[in-house]
């Protein structure tokens, strides 16, 4: 299984939409940067993420959440990593595509 | 493990470069090895001496520069898309050599892990 | 090379998702396919979202002042890179085909040289299949 790393902001880039089109079930799906603002518990997204959440296991990079000011909007159900995190979920899957 | 970093990006506009160098050092601390970071596109901006950015602001590039001395970095930039932008030997910073995408390939062959930041 | 001497032959996806021209990205991340078909690895490339028009018929670049590198995807057959993967829901939500797309082909030398297409078209659950089985994706 892959790693899957989103770091666009969902309200300007199609790219969350693209990888979840993409990602297959069990994968892992990782927030960072301005990715970060599709993990939040509210907004135009949150219903998508919130299905997606059935599929797929998906994490947010705390830093870039606390960076921004949205350290208590994340989605129950989402797991707040740091970058050590990011490390090991890089090692535990097979191979890591960032959706640039 | 072995991990491979790809920076797409340069300093500053944006923040793949810092969260490259973070995942860098974090996978460093946990006693993983990084095979070579290699910088391509606006990632050879990574490169330069000539960058100087104001007091209170991190200098990126010096970042690299000692993370490379201290756990004996191989830092590479891709010749080709360095003359394109102006990054040559003589502006070169302390730690990062110029060699070709080849080196990118073989990071890619030789690491157990590729991971790439960018745009 | 060492690389060569280790023998490893990894799964490598090239994953393109911008369009040409408007930022580099395209363009280098064809300089680095082509140094990749050195290496004796396996090589895939997936073209999708704006990624698509990367690879569209009828570029004419005179009137902007950048080199159209348009035909370069045409030598890869060449250099052994046949394994084209263009996701057909990009094609459509952009109202493309096949049609509108480069003849990208190669010649088979395991079917006597026969000139086959190295495009092959893929719904999204075949391109997720596909980046799953890979060893290194390089998205540019």
């Amino acid at each position: 299984m892959q790693l899957h790393v989103v770091n666009k902001s969902p309200f300007e880039k199609s790219t969350f939409e693209s990888c979840l089109l993409h990602v297959k079930k069990g994968s892992s799906i990782l927030f960072i940067e301005d990715g970060i603002f599709a993990a939040l518990n509210k907004g135009k997204f949150s219903e998508k993420v919130k299905n997606a959440l059935e599929n797929y296991k998906i994490y947010a990079l705390e830093p870039d959440v606390n960076a921004r000011g949205m350290k208590n909007k994340v989605m129950d159900g989402i797991k707040l990593i740091d970058y050590s995190g990011f490390v090991d979920l890089a090692a535990e899957h097979d191979a890591v595509q960032s959706w640039l | 493990m072995k991990f491979g970093i790809l920076i797409n990006e340069g300093p500053y506009t944006h923040q793949a470069t810092d969260s490259a160098y973070q995942f860098t050092k974090a996978a460093l601390e946990k006693g993983h090895e990084i095979f070579r970071v290699f910088f391509y596109h606006d990632g050879v901006n990574n490169a330069t001496k000539l960058t100087e950015p104001p007091q209170d602001d991190r200098n990126i590039v010096n970042l690299w520069s000692a993370l490379a001395k201290e756990h004996n970095l191989d830092l590479v930039v891709c010749v080709a898309a360095a003359l394109r932008r102006g990054i040559q030997e003589e502006n070169l910073a302390e730690g990062f050599r110029i060699s070709g995408l080849g080196q990118l390939i073989e990071s890619g062959i030789q690491a157990d892990r590729m991971i790439t930041f960018g745009d | 090379m060492s690389e060569e001497a280790s023998g490893v032959v990894k799964k490598f996806l090239y994953i393109n998702r911008k369009a040409p021209y408007g930022t580099v990205y395209a363009l280098e991340s064809l300089e680095v396919v082509l140094i990749a078909a050195a290496f004796d690895q396996d090589v895939s490339l997936a073209f999708f979202d704006d990624g698509v028009y990367q690879i569209a018929k009828g570029m004419d670049t005179k009137a902007i002042g950048q080199k159209n590198f348009s035909p370069t995807y045409k030598a890869l057959g060449d250099y052994d890179i046949n394994k084209i993967y263009v996701s057909k829901e990009s094609l459509d939500a952009r109202g493309l085909s096949k049609d509108d797309l480069m003849d990208l082909k190669y010649e088979d030398e395991d079917d006597d040289w026969a000139e086959k297409d190295s495009i092959h078209i893929v719904n999204s659950e075949e391109l997720a299949d596909l980046m799953d089985s890979q060893d290194v994706i390089l998205s540019f």
